[in-house]
């Protein structure tokens, strides 16, 4: 553990491995629109790139919510982005990812799932949101929901034609998906006696423990997920929502 | 003629190229034609595993076709393989493998993933174009690089780069074809469609004129990367 002694005396001197400071993310960049998808975004964290796309469908709702429209959060790690990743179904990471962005969006009613009805137990719109890294160095997780949320607010829908099928042959209408809350997700990592956010491969390996923290612009939580063996206090929580709160208003200013 | 994007019949879409686009990768790179985007990354020479499948005189090129689900033009794409993935994998595969001199990694794979972000018509030319700017930037011994463009027929007029509405919408012959420019020689070969041997044969030569153009967009785009200033 010659590595975790080294990173946790380079925290205590309030340096990380890249020259940041502990609660400093690398420079993030937003750009939207960037496939010919109802909504996408690529977000950049340093090294690490997603893209993440919007695809909508005209579906039957689930029988127990007639009324509402669907959400899906899908995550591929494509070989592409990282030698660590393989090809195959999703893998642990892989569902982790997409399940958080998935409840972070779902829980504070981002999409307004009322609004996404066409004919009440026939038609509703289903929203599936993919995440793909192009290059994983770190964070995926919190440019994801940066991205989905970017995604989302640049989402357009396409016409539907009378028999109710989408024509996918004509433009996008100019109609836009209604978001409601905008939740963003900031992961606090602890290692040692230390909070970190935004890190890089070794520090995601190094955590002792990390929580994913999904806030509203009202600086609400709407999800919540902790990961790693290492327990954590009440005090130590109500630190880590602290500076997820702080970051993911940081973090809305870029997004715009 | 006109066409559906308002090129002339003899008229590529703008094409854009990029070295070095995914630090972790060995080797990578982007190139676009026209709203086709695809992304090449190599990784390796590296041990191949499963080991059955390892070559003790030369290294092993792999190459993966993926599209990601929301570069298609209508519904989302199911992410898994698929046959058509399987098929393009391996014609990009027997496109580029001539081109490379692998004696000097037995044992290893050399693993080529491409991923195309959006698509237009032409992904799998687009992917190899990609892909052959990747294994370069990557260091790997090569003859040359290889260029790639989808030429087409449509209302019996030869058509050059055809996009996805020529192709799936209004039907034309597709013929995608990779150039090796320094040896002159067609890597890989396609058609759908209907068309005359003689009709073929200029076609062809025409896409090798235009397949050069491509093959200056690569240079370029290495060059820009390795250049010392």
């Amino acid at each position: 553990m010659a590595e975790k002694e080294h990173i946790l005396k380079s925290l205590k001197a309030g340096v990380r491995y890249d020259g940041r400071k502990l609660l400093d993310y690398r420079e993030v960049s937003v750009e939207p629109n960037v496939t010919n998808a109802e909504g996408s975004a690529r977000v950049k964290i340093g090294d690490t790139e997603v893209l993440v796309g919007v695809k909508l469908a005209v579906e039957e709702p689930y029988p127990d919510t007639p009324e509402e429209g669907k959400l899906m959060v899908n995550t591929e790690l494509r070989p592409i982005a990282s030698p660590d990743f393989e090809s195959g179904p999703p893998g642990e990471q892989a569902i982790d990812i997409a399940r958080v962005v998935d409840r972070g969006l779902r829980e504070s009613k981002a999409l307004a799932p009322e609004k996404l009805c066409i004919k009440a137990g026939e038609k509703v719109w289903s929203v599936m949101i993919d995440v793909v890294p192009l290059n994983d160095a770190g964070n995926i997780l919190d440019a994801a929901s940066i991205g989905a949320l970017a995604a989302l607010k640049n989402t357009r829908f396409p016409v539907v034609k009378e028999d109710g099928n989408i024509d996918w042959e004509a433009e996008l209408t100019d109609k836009k998906l209604e978001l409601g809350k905008e939740p963003i997700e900031v992961t606090v990592l602890k290692i040692g006696e230390f909070y970190i956010v935004d890190p890089i491969l070794k520090e995601e390996e190094l955590a002792d423990t990390s929580i994913t923290i999904a806030v509203s612009k009202e600086g609400l939580v709407y999800a919540m997920q902790k990961r790693g063996d290492s327990p954590l206090s009440v005090d130590e929580i109500d630190k880590m929502v602290e500076i997820a709160v702080k970051k993911s208003g940081e973090l809305r200013k870029i997004i715009g | 003629m006109k066409r559906t994007d308002g090129r002339t019949p003899d008229q590529m879409r703008p094409i854009k190229a990029e070295v070095g686009v995914i630090p972790n990768a060995d080797g990578s790179a982007m190139f676009s034609a026209g709203k086709t985007i695809a992304y090449a990354a190599v990784y390796g020479p590296r041990e191949m595993y499963p080991r059955f499948m390892q070559n003790p005189k030369q290294g092993v090129l792999r190459c993966t076709y993926n599209m990601m689900p929301f570069s298609g033009h209508g519904d989302r794409v199911r992410p898994g393989g698929s046959r058509r993935s399987k098929e393009i994998s391996a014609v990009t595969e027997n496109a580029l493998r001539p081109v490379l001199d692998l004696s000097d990694y037995p044992n290893a794979a050399v693993d080529v993933f491409i991923e195309l972000t959006q698509t237009d018509g032409g992904t799998r030319c687009a992917g190899i174009t990609a892909a052959a700017m990747a294994l370069a930037d990557a260091g790997l011994k090569m003859k040359d690089l290889v260029s790639a463009m989808s030429m087409g027929m449509l209302e019996g007029e030869m058509v050059v780069d055809i996009n996805g509405t020529e192709d799936c919408v209004l039907g034309a012959t597709d013929v995608p074809i990779a150039l090796i420019p320094n040896m002159d020689k067609i890597s890989l070969l396609q058609l759908d469609g209907e068309i005359s041997r003689e009709t073929l044969k200029k076609l062809l030569d025409t896409g090798k004129k235009k397949c050069l153009e491509i093959y200056k967009a690569q240079q370029n785009a290495l060059k820009e990367k390795y250049k010392v200033d």
